[in-house]
C-alpha cells in the first residue's frame, strides 16, 4: 500500500528532513581520529531530542541506538560502541533518522575521518554522484527500475559492486514504506512513481565485490572482502519534472568546507 | 536506516517437512515455510536440515519462500 502525501504532509516531512540535517551537521563537527561512535551517536541523539523531536532509530526493530555508526568495511547499520575508535584514513558512514511532527525523515553520509586514501575518496564521490543520478531518475511515470538501473550503472561502469541485500524505501509516518527502491534494476521495471510519492533513495557501494555478511550482533551488515563500502542518503517526494529533495547535506558541508565529498 | 531486501535471502534449513516443504531460518531469524523449487526438483537435489541455502521471497508475502539454490 503506497501511501501518496499531500503538499502540507510534503512540508512537515521537509521540517522533519531539516531537522536531521541539522543533526547530522552536528555529527559532522565531531567526527574526527580517537573520537569513539558512541560519542557520534551522543551527540546526534542529544540535538534531536533538545529540538523536540524523537529519533527515529532508537528501539526500531530493537536497534539499540539513535544512530547507525558503519566503519570502512561495515555496510549500514553498524551499531555505536565506546569499544569502537576512529582513526585516521578510516571512513565513518552515519545513518540517522527523526520523528517530528508524526513525520520520519532518513538521511545517511560517509565522513571521511583525517585524511583517506584518494581510491576511497572515489569511492565516496561516486557513491554520493550516483545518489544524484538517481535522484534524476524520480520522476513521475519513470519507475523505481529507472532508479535503480542509474544508480547501478554509474557505480558498476566505475568498477565498484552495488549492495544487492540492502534497499532504499518508502518514508513517511513510518520509517519504513512501500516501495522498495533496490540500487539495481532495469529500466522500465518495477512500481510506478507518482507525484506525492516520498522515498529514501540510498546507494550502498562497495570498494571490492558485493558480497555481505550479517554480524552475529543481529544487525551490523559487512562486506565479505573487507574492503571498504560507502553509503549516501536522501529522502526525496517524487513530483512531475523533477523530483523535490527533502533532506539536506548543506550543514554537513558547511562544516566539512572544502573537505565535503 | 536501509531495508532489507525481501527478494533473496540466504538462510539454514531447519525442518523437512512432508512434499518437498522446509522450515528455514534466514539470516536476519526469521522462520519461513518454503517449498523446494521445480528446478532442483526436476534434478532431484537433495536438501537436509543444516544445509545453508538461498531462498527467494515475495515482497507481498515474507513468511513464505522459495528455495532456489542450496550451497555446498
Amino acid at each position: 500500500m503506497i501511501f501518496l502525501k499531500t503538499d502540507e504532509e510534503i512540508e512537515l516531512l521537509r521540517e522533519s528532513n531539516i531537522l536531521l540535517g541539522k543533526a547530522m551537521g552536528e555529527v559532522a563537527k565531531v567526527v574526527k581520529p580517537g573520537v569513539t561512535t558512541a560519542q557520534l551517536d551522543k551527540v546526534f541523539h542529544e540535538f534531536i531530542c533538545d529540538n523536540g523531536a524523537v529519533p527515529g532509530f532508537l528501539n526500531y526493530g530493537g536497534f539499540p541506538k539513535s544512530l547507525c555508526t558503519s566503519v570502512n568495511e561495515q555496510v549500514v547499520h553498524g551499531i555505536p560502541s565506546d569499544d569502537v575508535v576512529l582513526r585516521e584514513g578510516d571512513i565513518v558512514s552515519c545513518d540517522g533518522g527523526c520523528i517530528l511532527n508524526g513525520f520520519n525523515s532518513d538521511s545517511a553520509y560517509t565522513f571521511p575521518v583525517g585524511e583517506i586514501s584518494p581510491e576511497v575518496m572515489a569511492l565516496l564521490r561516486t557513491t554520493k554522484e550516483s545518489l544524484f543520478k538517481g535522484i534524476e531518475q524520480a520522476v513521475a511515470n519513470r519507475r523505481v527500475g529507472d532508479i535503480g538501473y542509474a544508480v547501478q550503472s554509474y557505480c558498476e561502469q566505475r568498477g565498484y559492486s552495488v549492495v544487492r541485500e540492502m534497499v532504499g524505501h518508502g518514508v513517511g509516518r513510518s520509517l519504513h514504506e512501500s516501495p522498495e527502491v533496490p540500487n539495481y534494476g532495469r529500466r522500465g521495471n518495477g512500481v510506478l512513481l507518482k507525484s506525492g510519492m516520498t522515498i529514501a533513495i540510498e546507494p550502498m557501494i562497495c570498494l571490492g565485490r558485493r558480497n555481505l555478511i550479517f554480524e552475529s550482533d543481529g544487525w551490523t551488515t559487512r562486506t565479505a572482502d573487507r574492503k571498504p563500502a560507502a553509503h549516501f542518503e536522501l529522502s526525496i517526494a517524487v513530483r512531475k519534472d523533477k523530483a523535490d529533495i527533502l533532506s539536506t547535506f548543506e550543514y554537513i558541508e558547511q562544516v566539512l568546507g572544502e573537505r565535503a565529498i | 536506516m536501509a531495508k532489507q531486501n525481501a527478494i533473496e535471502q540466504d538462510g539454514t534449513v531447519v525442518e523437512a517437512l512432508s512434499n518437498g516443504m522446509y522450515r528455514v531460518e534466514l539470516e536476519n531469524g526469521h522462520q519461513i515455510l518454503s517449498h523446494i523449487s521445480g528446478k532442483m526438483r526436476m534434478f532431484n537435489i537433495r536438501i537436509i536440515p543444516g544445509d545453508k541455502v538461498k531462498v527467494e521471497m515475495s515482497p507481498y508475502d515474507l513468511t513464505k519462500g522459495r528455495i532456489s539454490f542450496r550451497y555446498k
